[in-house]
């Protein structure tokens, strides 16, 4: 895609402060239109600081952005969208309960004198759908009854509905499945052809190369490489770019799982009566089974199940060769399984209260006597073990909600070493995680499951369950469709499994 | 009170340094010390209004005493609201509650067995009807799924008609000699029903602050779905702080017998609002999650020490009403402005 050479936007010199803390501190960048410019870089890096100010939800403090040549300062959002900048957040703000027109124009609805032009707001709607290549998305359905993937083309038709030449994407592919990946890549192709820009992040160094035409990547509020070309650019230079540290291998070495080892997971037959059914899973000591399978497919529903947060309608789970009381979580925990759930901060944690309180919630017994707990001991045990899985920023007093998402998994993480749990269920555990602190789950993963915990994985990234895992599983419709060694199959097999029988 | 300044100091250290401007009046009111300083600060400006405007008969043992008196039966109460609201829940139906449970206390009946064989019987069916009712509350709510407000909506209605139908409307004198003997004591000058508030407020404090309990409460309040998948027993705990508040409402009917020497269906009246208004200005989160009983004693004293000082001046109970809700509103307001300085 070679650009026409005046940018659309461009950033130099940003400088943007918050009490205490320099978010941005000197960002330099520019946008061509009909390109895909991909931010890279690792959380607290200044991404969403930089989305934010570029869409005029914060104000820079130092620097310049000039929008089409002109030195511009958006007051607030909508002034962005006006001058056709409009940011998609990974929390899409949709309103669930309004249709999908009513959506697209929330804001600036369509009126004369007062009464609003719904004809118009429809047909207006349908045309951006179409231009978005999906003429199947009606304008009058609700818009909390599509999938999270529509949801994400509603947004993007709200942001070009005013006439938008640059799109902010903020991980847009964090919740959406491959097949559905393949088709917000598809809009995004239609939408650079017609000369839009797209600002596209994600920690998903596969999609930065297959969609994107140039990297920017950042560091400590810092631009540290600009233009750099998405297709050619090596994997380790981008790693070492982003983390200031050479990374050949991202995912730990394996070690062979002895085959007289215990069993220590054993479920048989497991059903819920509607997602899933049928499901046998095994898992010895020091081994970890990776489940791949579509977003939908029942994989979470499975692992959920498993613990007891969602009630079986038929079949056994068993730890350490002792069934479990079906439908409680209590039994499961108590039995020696943790669950780190998929959606970290609101299944996961107490996201305003400490660290420490957050990793001892699930032992609390073991630090009380007589039901007073002992504060001193809580908070000594946590300091212990966030130092050792490398939490940052340190202090056990912090709130959660400040901690970046791989130092948010690790506190998840931490809670479930306290307990020196048997059996660990990760459902995503490197979702909004980046990439040099995925590499450290990783190898926490590995180091547990060779001290013997039995460790299930859950994962979208085909090439995460595949490094990680002894043995895959892989789900399709609520049945498990393949068992075998991880090293006797390949992504594309795995995605040929995980897809077959559906309709693209 | 060392441990106090401790707590205060981590919490100011948790704080997140990003957001923690720390300038100016917002940023003292901001922390756990600084929003009870301006508790400290309202009851001391209120104290003043009163001795400026009442002169003695405000700044009198006597009158200060009577306004405990007063405070300590509410404030019982709201030291239970305290719990249900930090771990995520409301209750309407507390007045009625204390009004069924002085009714069924003080009948006939339980007042010819508390003479017969001891006057304790009076405070444990206080006791038992208030724990039976939270207990009802606390089951619909977790077991039954039904929303808090709907359900403590409906034991409002179901609990007063009840207790309307045992007294058949009518005022219960008690006539029970070691009650009233025990009740009317002091101790050491303070009066009983003060010592029962002071106690209840530092046995919530513990409970809340230092056991696994009172962390379990701050854990369901905080996030429930969280808390269920670290594996807390998310339903029972509600009904337990239900059944909580539902004892402290028994215990707030006993109070209430003492004081008036009655039971009665008319009881408790409005104490639901009075309750959660205490609570809020104290400074716990109607979300849940975030709680303090401390504040909670300090929003009860303001109530109470605003209703004398409004009264010693002949001001009306509806001016009286309209400076509580004056009060309220601004609580709230400075307590979303602080949420959202730190939630941002």
């Amino acid at each position: 895609m070679t650009a026409p050479a005046a940018a659309l936007l461009s950033v130099s010199g940003l400088v943007k402060r918050f009490p205490g803390v320099l978010a941005l501190q000197g960002v330099d960048f520019d946008v061509r239109a009909g390109e895909v410019h991909c931010l890279l870089g690792q959380n607290g890096a200044g991404k969403s600081t930089l989305i934010k100010v570029l869409s005029g939800a914060h104000r820079p403090d130092e620097g310049e952005i000039r929008w089409r040549g002109e030195v511009v300062s958006f007051g607030n959002p909508t002034a962005a969208m006006r001058s056709g900048v409009a940011a998609i957040y990974q929390e899409l703000d949709l309103v669930a309960g309004l249709s999908v027109a009513d959506n697209v124009f929330l804001g600036h609805e369509l009126s004369t004198a007062g009464f609003s032009r719904r004809a118009e707001a429809r047909r207006r709607t349908r045309a951006l759908l179409d231009r978005l290549g999906h003429p199947d998305i009606s304008p009058d359905r609700d818009v909390g009854r599509l999938s999270v993937a529509h949801q994400q083309v509603v947004s993007m038709a709200r942001a070009l509905s005013l006439d938008g030449q640059l799109l902010i994407m903020d991980e847009p592919s964090a919740v959406l499945d491959p097949d559905e990946v393949r088709v917000l890549f598809g809009v995004i192709r239609e939408l650079t052809a017609q000369g839009v820009a797209v600002v596209y992040i994600s920690h998903r160094l596969a999609e930065i190369r297959e969609i994107g035409d140039r990297v920017t990547v950042l560091k400590d509020g810092r631009t540290v490489a600009t233009g750099l070309p998405a297709r050619e650019v090596k994997t380790s230079e981008l790693i070492a770019l982003m983390t200031g540290r050479v990374l050949d291998n991202v995912f730990p070495d394996r070690k062979p799982v002895d085959p007289a080892a215990p069993e220590v997971l054993v479920v048989r037959g497991l059903a819920d009566g509607d997602r899933f059914r049928g499901v046998d899973l095994t898992v010895r000591a020091g081994e970890v089974v990776g489940l791949a399978g579509l977003v939908g497919s029942g994989r979470s529903e499975i692992l959920e199940t498993i613990y007891g947060a969602r009630k079986a309608a038929e079949g056994t789970v068993a730890v350490d060769g002792r069934p479990l009381r079906r439908g409680s979580v209590g039994a499961a925990v108590r039995a020696g399984m943790g669950l780190c759930p998929e959606e970290r901060k609101s299944q996961g944690l107490l996201l305003d209260q400490a660290v420490y309180r957050n990793i001892t919630v699930s032992s609390l017994s073991s630090f009380a006597r007589f039901g007073f707990l002992d504060d001193r001991a809580e908070r000594a045990r946590s300091a212990r073990l966030t130092e050792s899985l490398d939490v940052r920023p340190a202090g056990v007093e912090r709130v959660v909600r400040g901690l970046s998402g791989g130092n948010q998994q690790k506190v998840v993480l931490a809670r479930w070493l306290l307990r020196e749990c048997r059996v660990l269920l990760l459902d995503e555990p490197t979702r909004g995680v980046d990439v040099g602190a995925r590499s450290e789950i990783y190898e926490l993963v590995r180091a547990l499951a060779d001290s013997g915990v039995a460790v299930v994985v859950v994962s979208s990234d085909v090439e995460e369950v595949l490094g990680l895992a002894d043995r895959v599983l892989v789900v399709r419709e609520g049945r498990v469709v393949h068992d075998g060694p991880a090293d006797e199959i390949d992504e594309s097999r795995v995605l040929d499994l995980v897809m077959e029988g559906h309709a693209a | 009170m060392s441990e106090d300044t401790a707590a205060v100091a981590a919490q100011q250290q948790r704080a997140p340094v990003a957001k923690d401007s720390g300038s100016g009046l917002s940023g003292l009111l901001g922390s756990p010390a600084g929003r009870n300083t301006g508790l400290v600060v309202a009851l001391v400006l209120l104290c003043v209004g009163g001795v400026v405007t009442a002169g003695d008969r405000f700044a009198d043992v006597d009158n200060l005493l009577t306004i405990l008196r007063l405070a300590a039966v509410i404030g019982v109460v709201s030291v239970g609201m305290t719990f249900v609201i930090t771990g995520g829940g409301i209750d309407l139906s507390v007045g009625a509650i204390v009004a069924l449970a002085s009714v069924w206390a003080t009948t006939l009946a339980t007042q010819g067995i508390a003479n017969d064989t001891h006057w304790i019987v009076i405070v444990f069916t206080a006791l038992l009807v208030g724990g039976a009712c939270g207990l009802v509350n606390g089951v619909l709510i977790a077991y039954g799924r039904v929303v808090a407000f709907i359900a403590t909506l409906a034991s409002l209605a179901a609990a007063r008609g009840l207790a309307e139908i045992i007294s058949n409307r009518k005022t219960q004198i008690v006539n029970v000699p070691g009650f009233a003997a025990f009740f009317d004591a002091s101790v050491l000058g303070v009066p009983v029903l003060v010592v029962i508030f002071a106690v209840v407020a530092a046995v919530g404090w513990v409970l809340l602050n230092r056991t696994t309990f009172g962390r379990r409460t701050f854990a369901v309040g905080g996030n429930p779905e969280a808390a269920r998948l670290a594996g807390i027993d998310v339903r029972r705990h509600t009904v337990w702080l239900y059944t909580l508040l539902g004892l402290c409402c028994g215990l707030a009917a006993v109070m209430l017998i003492a004081r008036t020497t009655t039971g009665s269906a008319t009881h408790g009246g409005l104490y639901e609002l009075d309750a959660i208004a205490a609570v809020v200005i104290g400074g716990t989160l109607l979300t849940g999650g975030r709680g303090t009983i401390a504040g909670t004693v300090f929003g009860v004293l303001i109530f109470t020490t605003l209703s004398n000082v409004f009264t010693l001046n002949n001001l009306s109970i509806s001016a009286q009403a309209v400076a509580k809700g004056a009060i309220i509103v601004v609580a709230v307001l400075l307590q979303q402005r602080l949420a959202r300085r730190s939630g941002a």
